[in-house]
């Protein structure tokens, strides 16, 4: 999607003091994207954890309830520093990010993944032993935790290819 | 320099020339690359984490390691992999870029205070394998390894802004 109106908020950004600095040192747009991955990487590892979890292949020790309590905090607090690094990355470059069809699918998928995860989170908050064996959840447990895990892994490999796609 | 010679040979490989032609070979074998970089930062981040006293303080540090190790391991194979397939796409290049090669330098760092901390403190796990005062020689290992795989990232990061992609020669 690549609307007049998008290109004028881009180029608008593009001459903000804000949008200069980063475009201007070039120390800005690594450091930014580092701090970008290392969130990344805190989401990841989380959601695996959960996902294997919720699949019955690891962490069985733990309820689901109790592993979620562990680990999604770690998912809603890395989101924070993720938009703050990725609003600074489309300061930098607005049209290669906003105006790219990559950029706009990995929002799509973003705003999957969430909503996926608040769905997960408020079966646990109603009745904590909703995930526990013999409650006949399980189906849906796999079903959440792949489509959980392949959003994720969607969202990662469009996040490199906006760097590949814009034209 | 021998080592030279053979990565100008693996430039003029098949391989390498597909990957550098190829549109979208490179990216996604990048994808594949940052996926597995991220799970082995931050499966090793809850390990030291817990060895710093900072989270998963209820859980026994060889429970916790046993259940997340496999998680590093395999990532850790994907990550070398891919990097490797990446190298050798524009191997002379990546061999003369500081970034590179201090990744390499940072990633061995990152092995040998591993391999210190399991054969050495980690011997002595079952004093304090449910304590959340753990030997400061495992926090230094924990604080060490924080480092090294941030460090990693960094340089990682850089390599794509400081390569110079010249044919070899």
């Amino acid at each position: 999607m690549r609307t007049q109106s998008l290109e004028d908020f881009c180029n608008w950004i593009e001459q903000t003091s804000l949008s200069q600095a980063v475009q201007s040192n070039a120390w800005v747009v690594p450091t930014v994207q580092t701090i970008h991955i290392l969130a990344i990487a805190a989401v990841l590892v989380s959601t695996l954890l959960i996902n294997l979890r919720l699949l019955n292949l690891s962490g069985n020790d733990m309820s689901v309830s109790r592993l979620l309590d562990r680990y999604q905090p770690i998912i809603w607090k890395s989101l924070p520093i993720l938009l703050v690094t990725g609003l600074l990355l489309i300061a930098g470059e607005p049209a290669r990010s906003l105006a790219n069809d990559v950029f706009q699918l990995k929002m799509l998928l973003l705003l999957g993944v969430i909503a996926l995860m608040v769905v997960v989170r408020g079966h646990v908050r109603k009745d904590s032993s909703y995930y526990d064996p013999g409650r006949g959840h399980r189906g849906q447990a796999n079903l959440f935790a792949l489509t959980s895990l392949a959003l994720w892994v969607g969202i990662v490999c469009a996040g490199r290819w906006i760097a590949y796609t814009y034209s | 320099m021998q080592l030279e010679t053979l990565f100008k040979w693996l430039y003029e490989t098949s391989f390498a020339q597909a990957l550098r032609e190829s549109e979208g070979l490179f990216p996604w074998i990048e994808c594949v690359h940052v996926l597995a970089i991220c799970l082995v930062i931050g499966s090793i981040a809850i390990v030291d984490l817990r060895l710093l006293g900072i989270a998963s303080r209820e859980r026994r540090v060889t429970v916790l390691s046993a259940q997340i190790l496999p998680v590093t391991w395999c990532a850790f194979v994907i990550a070398a992999i891919t990097g490797l397939i990446l190298f050798s796409s524009n191997a002379v290049a990546y061999s003369r870029n500081f970034y590179f090669l201090g990744k390499l330098l940072l990633i061995l760092l990152a092995g040998v205070n591993m391999l210190t901390f399991q054969f050495g403190v980690f011997k002595s796990v079952h004093h304090w394998d449910s304590s959340t005062s753990v030997p400061t020689l495992a926090k230094v290992a924990a604080i060490l390894s924080l480092s090294f795989w941030t460090l990693v990232v960094i340089f990682g990061r850089w390599i794509g802004f400081t390569l110079v992609p010249a044919i070899a020669g």
